[in-house]
């Protein structure tokens, strides 16, 4: 394994998987403007201050005193450093006007120059800023090139770690050539404007005996330095929370298996404009300050003032927790900055900061800086970053389309990212719009398929019940309509039900009414009858009575008769 | 000091073949050209290598003429008398004395 020095630069050591190579010279070329001398200054003044190494600075094109004024504008003092004794700077004027050249000659001045330098404070570290200027002071070319290779080699032998930089040449790394002579280590830094937009890369062009990150990753000139941003050097294996972070709408929440979302996830709303997605943000911001906790906010689109205003009329008070410190919203222009510079002052915030959720709104505005590579490569390592520090993240997405239409840039980039995505759109219908809000995804919990409607009231946001119409969910006027016909129809019912049992009530009466005539009747022929009954009886009787005297009677007669016809 | 005085620095790292001859070069110039008129000071910087950074060193040998000014120097080992002479300006010097 090959020894390396670490630089102290964010995000270097780990493309180049540990630092430079120790005891080696490193060639750092780059156009004008790219940040050569300052990488070289950083990696003295990290070394000196972080990793207790001297350093050397070998400057040809500029003084002490100037180097020192533009660095100090980045927090490095060197004076101070050069008062500890951890760090050298000699400055080499090379003036080809006051030379005159006769005869053999040598550069063992600069090597006592520098061995000096490197002795009287035990320096491990070595930056020749930038060595090509000698070409300028010497006319002798093939006398200069032979010094600069034993002087590399020399470096070696001494075991100081060198960067040395170097403008670069018209198709060459270097101007010079001097890429001939450092074969350990190259590393190519590039300034380069896309859509007057400017972004600044870094690639390790080689890396002799050791593997490192191939590709070309952007870096930035802030105010604490160098940052160089790697994509890949992330792995994927953080930890993960088992903890429910609530999404500050109790009926939002009660839509998720877990009632809200899981701590140091990804969350992320895409809707159209005017879908509430700031309020659902700040709604979220609002609840976990209410935990206790710190907050983040990033607003792209409004100012502090504007913001805490406009979510105080939806009932949502975030003045008290910035004043508590609790909530911090940063508010920038997504313009003012390109990409990798907003990326940078967000790990900033973070890093200061510590909260523990972080809200970007929205994240689309973003890609008016960059193309869309570039936002989704940043947005993978944000969310990477943020992951990877156990931050719930919440992004808003402006998209532009309507139901049907194809996914947005934004989305696509960012929505295998996220753990839970959430929609929010417009439903449009006779005359007017209303919001709904659905969960897409929700990485891990299980969540309800439904689409609800919400409304924005002086109390936060409310999720309405959901109503189903003969042709689907039906949402606000169309969900009043629905309700009122509900109504009626219940009451239509209910009127029925009570004519019928009135009806049934009268049926009753005529029944019973119509059962008592006919008992009145049956009484009445039941009278008749048994009257019939008796006066049969009692005539019955009375001619049996008759019939005993009238058969003595008729016997007379008969005979009587008789008597007659004789 | 006389204003004519010339006062040289000759800057050498140890005694290698450039420097000795560049020495013994310079001498015989000061000799024929500037008799009396000179101080020539030889720095090793070896053994006084943090001379080095304030005449900005880089070629050894270097010769410094620091009077009079401005300050010229000439890398070599001083083989082309013409070219030292010229670089020193001592040519032009000399003719205005004998004017």
């Amino acid at each position: 394994m090959l020894p390396k020095v670490r630089t102290g630069i964010e995000g270097l050591d780990e493309i180049t998987e540990g630092g430079l190579p120790e005891g080696r010279p490193t060639l750092i070329c780059g156009s004008a403007g790219c940040g050569k001398t300052l990488m070289g200054i950083e990696f003295l003044v990290r070394g000196a201050l972080e990793y207790g190494e001297p350093g050397v600075l070998m400057a040809f094109e500029e003084t002490a005193e100037e180097l020192t004024a533009n660095v100090a504008s980045l927090g490095f003092d060197l004076p101070a450093l050069q008062a500890q004794k951890l760090l050298r700077v000699d400055h080499v004027h090379v003036d080809r006007s006051e030379i005159e050249e006769t005869g053999e000659y040598d550069l063992e001045g600069l090597f006592i120059r520098l061995g000096y330098a490197i002795d009287s404070i035990g320096a491990k570290r070595v930056v020749l800023d930038t060595i090509e200027a000698l070409f300028g002071g010497f006319p002798n070319e093939a006398v200069l090139r032979s010094e600069i290779r034993r002087l590399f080699r020399w470096l070696k032998e001494k075991g100081v770690t060198t960067i040395i930089t170097a403008e670069r040449g018209d198709g060459t790394l270097t101007r010079q050539g001097l890429e001939e002579y450092v074969s350990d280590c190259v590393i190519l830094l590039d300034n380069r404007v896309i859509d007057q937009i400017t972004t600044r890369r870094l690639r390790v062009v080689k890396y002799r005996g050791s593997t490192h990150g191939t590709n070309e990753y952007p870096y930035l000139i802030s105010e604490d330095g160098i940052s160089v941003l790697p994509v890949t050097s992330l792995k994927l294996e953080h930890e993960v929370s088992d903890q429910i972070v609530s999404s500050g709408i109790p009926a939002l929440d009660e839509m998720f298996g877990r009632r809200g979302f899981y701590h140091g996830s990804s969350i992320l709303f895409t809707g159209t404009a005017g879908t509430a997605k700031t309020t659902l943000a700040a709604g979220f911001a609002h609840e976990v300050c209410k935990q206790n906790k710190r907050c983040l906010y990033f607003a792209f689109e409004e100012s502090p003032q504007q913001l805490v205003r406009n979510i105080r009329s939806v009932g949502i008070d975030l003045e008290p927790w910035l004043t508590q410190g609790l909530l911090h919203i940063e508010a920038s222009r997504p313009t003012m900055n390109g990409l990798e510079r907003h990326l940078v002052i967000i790990h900033k915030l973070v890093r200061e900061m510590k909260p523990d959720a972080v809200v970007i709104d929205p994240i689309s505005n973003l890609i008016n800086v960059g193309n869309m590579n570039e936002v989704s490569s940043m947005l993978t390592r944000l969310i990477d970053f943020l992951k990877v520090n156990d931050i719930t993240a919440l992004f808003t997405s402006l998209i532009s389309g309507g139901r049907t239409s194809k996914l947005d840039a934004t989305e696509e980039a960012v929505s295998s990212l996220v753990d839970t995505w959430i929609s929010v759109r417009d439903l449009e219908g006779i005359g007017e719009r209303n919001r709904g809000l659905s969960i897409l995804k929700s990485r891990g919990m299980s969540h309800s398929n439904q689409v609800r409607e919400f409304i924005i009231t002086d109390q936060g946001i409310q999720l309405l019940d959901v109503v189903i119409g003969p042709a689907g969910i039906v949402t606000g006027a169309g969900r009043l309509t629905q309700q009122l016909q509900a109504q009626a129809q219940a009451l239509a019912v209910q009127q029925e039900l009570e004519r019928k049992d009135r009806e049934l009530e009268r049926r009753r009466r005529v029944l019973e009414a119509t059962i008592a005539n006919l008992r009145t009747e049956f009484e009445s022929v039941e009278e008749e009858l048994r009257r019939i009954n008796n006066e049969e009886q009692t005539r019955q009787q009375i001619f049996s009575q008759g019939q005993t005297s009238g058969v003595s009677e008729m016997l007379a007669r008969k005979a009587d008769n008789q008597q007659h016809n004789q | 000091m006389d204003k004519n005085c010339w006062e040289l620095r000759l800057y050498i790292a140890g005694q290698t073949p450039k420097s000795v001859a560049a020495l013994a070069n310079l001498k015989k110039y000061c000799v024929q050209h500037l008799q009396g008129r000179y101080k020539l000071e030889v720095i090793d910087l070896l053994i006084n290598p943090q001379l080095a950074e304030g005449d900005q060193i880089l070629a050894i040998p270097t010769l410094v003429r620091k009077v009079p000014v401005p300050i010229r120097k000439i890398i070599g080992d001083l083989s082309n008398e013409e070219r030292v002479l010229v670089g020193l300006d001592i040519r032009a010097v000399v003719g205005i004395a004998t004017h």
